[in-house]
């Protein structure tokens, strides 16, 4: 292998890296920037990828941007923790608050794919009732979005990842059978359902996001442990080997190491496409629609570096809330010894779960739910969790160390309550781009408190259930970040609307977890997905009522996108 | 210098590096980091002597085998510009955090011992890093930099992360170690596949370092 992929463009002259084939390619079309496309789309993660999919599947012309390099997993991914950092976005930023949030491995990615190519595959959907979480349960926002229409659209994602998951799912209205069959259990996952049983709760495999049986060119998986380091084998179904060969053989333009830097608004109040940093220049591409889904963080960060005279506080901000309401997840854990060998390094870390308190309502006291699930540290991550949250360091440290394959642990996925101060603004200093890099401010409120505690009492008497010795809790850890432009039904509280549409530019739209009014229970990724694939169906349905804003050289989209398909 | 128990007898991992547990990319990496010399690059010769003698404190090593270059891997990760990506208003980059928290410690230890740091008996370079781990360090020279956050969040976690980066450390704690594309089979409690680690229990040991020398 030649090239390096995080210092050179492969996505040029035609063709992109072939996901499936050590150094091979795929054809793939190419824009002129000079000429709009019907979608820019910043960002190739969860929300991006599916959306550039779905919308050239729809005959839409698309180029996707991506900051990251566009890997081939089985040749650039080793089995190995700090090689793969080179997956996270470990760009500068400050961190400040009463709980400042620890980012780089433990948020977002930077790589076509986005953090999918890390992420632990857990594939849930979001109980009914949090889609109306205030006016249902009186906490939080409602989102515009009815729950059943969200089902047909959770089945979708399923189908298109090939979701492994148990023939029936214990929680929640009915929903299909998982298209994968359930991954074997490890011994985390095992420790994990007798706990639950001891409880008299329930529990079931987690639906995962990577293949119990053959897919076409990747095979299943083959429970090697590293999935949030970058899966090696493509059984890991993330964006980069499922949305993104479809966007591209649909006729999308994947552009990677392509940092945005700017949305351009015109006179109108329109936007006209967005300038980006590649290949050691800027460079502007001309589009009718500018979408952003750059993650909690970078989505807000670009809406308000692209400040104009007419919008000096940012993009989309008529509201005051692009870059408020941001939401963390609560992720505290239980660890302790089993007698027993647990070796929890094998297979994915999360293969068994309980969403028992994020379905029952009775015995809390405290607004939203959360799920727990079994862990499997490397050992470079359980080495720094003893060091930073168990503070051992020295002869101590060395002998926690080995008992490393006894170790047993439960980790929630809880529900923080969004809060306008929680938020991303921009700080003074730079990046390597020369943009403002981006301030996250982070504090838990008192609910979020309250149900942290909850969880490690509930855990704790999970870990005592299966006779773990020398139990401790590590308090301090979040994870998915979501919020910071909100989608509402009303533009004076929201940034989007249900479509994901910008309430203030018609042609800008945003589409990733940033528009979470409420971040529920469980992991985010699958709704991400959803919405993505709903917001894609959503533009063809505007498109064809001819309510879809276009640049100044505006033939309908419609007969734009026909025209692209014959040239 | 101390005794380390041998929890897994004769296990290598290193045993698999031409089996199907490594691929090419792996050996690539991994062939790079054991090739590190112990001889510092980003840091002066006076930081990296306080490094190797912090780091002897953090992760103690046993004097009969050849010590990972704790140090080196934390010189060559700054070198290298790999950052965490994320810190707290006026915490430097991450590079210049070290030489700010380096300096620092040198002058807690100059004013309490009036010595260096890594002239002091291992007791006192214990105390001192017990202090800064409390927070209890409030000399001037920390500047916007609390010794607590420093000690959190690089000192220890750049040497910790070094340590359990390497081979030795894996064969230590008896992981299985890189596993693509064979992967694993046995994944129940107390089950093992022929390629892991054999844990020494009661009286068992001989039968562990057979069966870990089979290791491949
Ligand atoms: C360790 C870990 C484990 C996780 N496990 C799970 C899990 O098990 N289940 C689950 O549901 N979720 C999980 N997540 C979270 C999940 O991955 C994210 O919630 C989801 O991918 C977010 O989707 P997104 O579209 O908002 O952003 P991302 O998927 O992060 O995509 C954003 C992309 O935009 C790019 N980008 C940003 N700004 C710019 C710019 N200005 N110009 C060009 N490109 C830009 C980035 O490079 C990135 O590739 C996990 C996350 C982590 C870190
Ligand atoms: S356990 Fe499965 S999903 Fe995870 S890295 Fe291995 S093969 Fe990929």
């Amino acid at each position: 292998m030649s090239d390096d992929p995080l210092h050179m463009p492969r996505a040029c002259d035609g063709r992109a890296p072939d996901v499936f084939r050590p150094g091979g390619w795929v054809p793939m079309r190419q824009y002129r920037e000079s000429e709009p496309v019907d979608f820019a789309i910043v960002g190739t993660g969860a929300g991006g990828g599916t959306l550039a999919c779905k919308l050239a599947e729809h005959g839409f012309s698309v180029v996707a941007f991506d900051a990251g390099p566009y890997f081939r997993p089985l040749e650039d991914f080793a089995s190995d923790e700090s090689e793969q950092t080179k997956l996270y976005w470990t760009d500068d930023r400050i961190v400040d608050g009463d709980n400042p949030l620890q980012l780089g491995s433990n948020n977002s990615g930077k790589a076509v794919g986005g953090s999918t190519v890390h992420f632990a595959m857990v594939s849930l959907r979001f109980r009914p009732e949090w889609f109306k979480s205030r006016s249902v349960l009186g906490y939080g926002a409602d989102w515009p979005l009815d729950w059943r229409e969200m089902w047909d659209y959770y089945a979708e994602v399923e189908q298109a990842l090939k979701i492994a998951g148990p023939v029936t799912y214990p929680w929640g209205p009915r929903r299909p059978r998982y298209p994968y069959r359930a991954h074997p259990l490890n011994g985390a996952a095992r420790a994990l359902a007798k706990g639950c049983e001891a409880l008299g709760i329930k529990w079931t495999e987690t639906p995962l996001a990577t293949l119990s049986a053959p897919r076409g060119l990747a095979h299943p998986c083959v429970y090697r442990g590293f999935c949030v380091t970058g899966c090696s084998t493509n059984a890991k179904q993330s964006a980069l080997v499922t949305w993104i060969p479809r966007a591209i053989a649909a006729g999308a333009e994947i552009r990677d190491l392509a940092m945005v830097g700017r949305v351009e608004v015109e006179p109108s109040g329109l936007v006209s496409g967005v300038h980006y940093h590649r290949d050691g220049s800027w460079r502007f591409q001309r589009a009718r629609n500018v979408v952003v889904a750059g993650y909690a963080i970078e989505t807000p960060r670009l809406l308000l570096n692209s400040a104009t005279a007419r919008f000096p506080d940012g993009l989309a901000n008529s509201s005051g809330l692009v870059g408020k309401n941001l939401m963390a997840q609560s992720n505290q854990a239980v660890w302790g010894r089993l007698e027993q060998e647990v070796r929890s390094y094998k297979g994915p870390p999360s293969l068994a779960i309980t969403e028992h308190w994020n379905y029952e309502d009775k015995g809390k006291d405290f607004f939203g739910g959360y799920s727990y699930m079994s862990q499997g540290p490397l050992p470079q991550l359980w080495a720094n969790t003893l060091f930073s949250a168990r503070g051992l360091w020295g002869e101590s440290l060395v002998e926690a160390m080995k008992d490393y394959n006894h170790v047993v642990g439960l980790k929630i996925v809880g529900e923080m309550l969004p809060q306008e101060s929680n938020r991303v603004t921009l700080s003074d200093e730079v990046d390597q781009y020369g943009l403002r890099i981006p301030r996250i401010t982070y504090s838990w409120c008192d609910n979020d408190k309250r149900l942290i505690d909850h969880s490690l009492k509930f855990m704790r008497r999970a870990l005592e259930a299966v006779d773990a010795s020398d139990i401790w809790i590590q308090d301090d850890d979040t994870c998915h970040l979501n919020g910071t432009a909100r989608m509402g039904s009303d533009a004076r509280s929201s940034v989007v609307d249900a479509d994901c549409r910008s309430w203030d530019i018609p042609n800008l739209w945003i589409c990733d977890g940033s528009v979470f009014p409420t971040v529920g229970g469980a992991n985010p990724s699958l709704t991400i997905q959803a919405i993505a694939c709903r917001t894609a169906d959503r533009i063809r349905a505007l498109a064809s009522r001819g309510e879809l804003e276009a640049g100044s050289s505006r033939p309908s989209i419609q007969r734009r996108s026909i025209e692209v398909q014959r040239s | 210098m101390h005794e380390r128990s041998d929890r897994y007898p004769g296990y290598d991992v290193l045993a698999k590096w031409s089996g199907p547990s490594w691929n090419d990319k792996t050996r690539e990496v991994i062939t790079r980091r054991l090739s590190i010399a112990p001889e510092p690059r980003f840091f002066t010769a006076d930081e990296y002597e306080t490094v190797v003698a912090i780091a002897d404190r953090i992760v103690p090593q046993p004097a009969d085998r050849p010590p990972v270059p704790i140090a080196a891997l934390v010189d060559r990760k700054l070198d290298d510009q790999i950052m965490d990506g994320f810190r707290r208003p006026g915490v430097p980059r991450d590079g210049e955090a070290w030489r700010l928290g380096l300096k620092a410690l040198n002058a807690e230890a100059a004013a309490a011992y009036g010595k260096r740091f890594a002239e002091l008996p291992e007791a006192l370079q214990d105390k001192l890093l017990r202090a800064a781990q409390s927070g209890e360090l409030a000399s001037g020279e920390w500047g916007g930099l609390r010794c607590e956050v420093f000690f959190r969040h690089r000192l220890g976690r750049d040497i910790v992360l070094a340590y359990y980066a390497h081979p030795t450390a894996w064969s230590e704690i008896g992981w299985g170690g890189p596993a693509s594309p064979r992967g694993y089979v046995r994944l129940g409690l107390d089950e093992r596949d022929p390629w892991e680690a054999a844990e020494a229990t009661d009286g068992g040991d001989a039968t562990a370092f057979r069966s870990n020398r089979r290791v491949r």
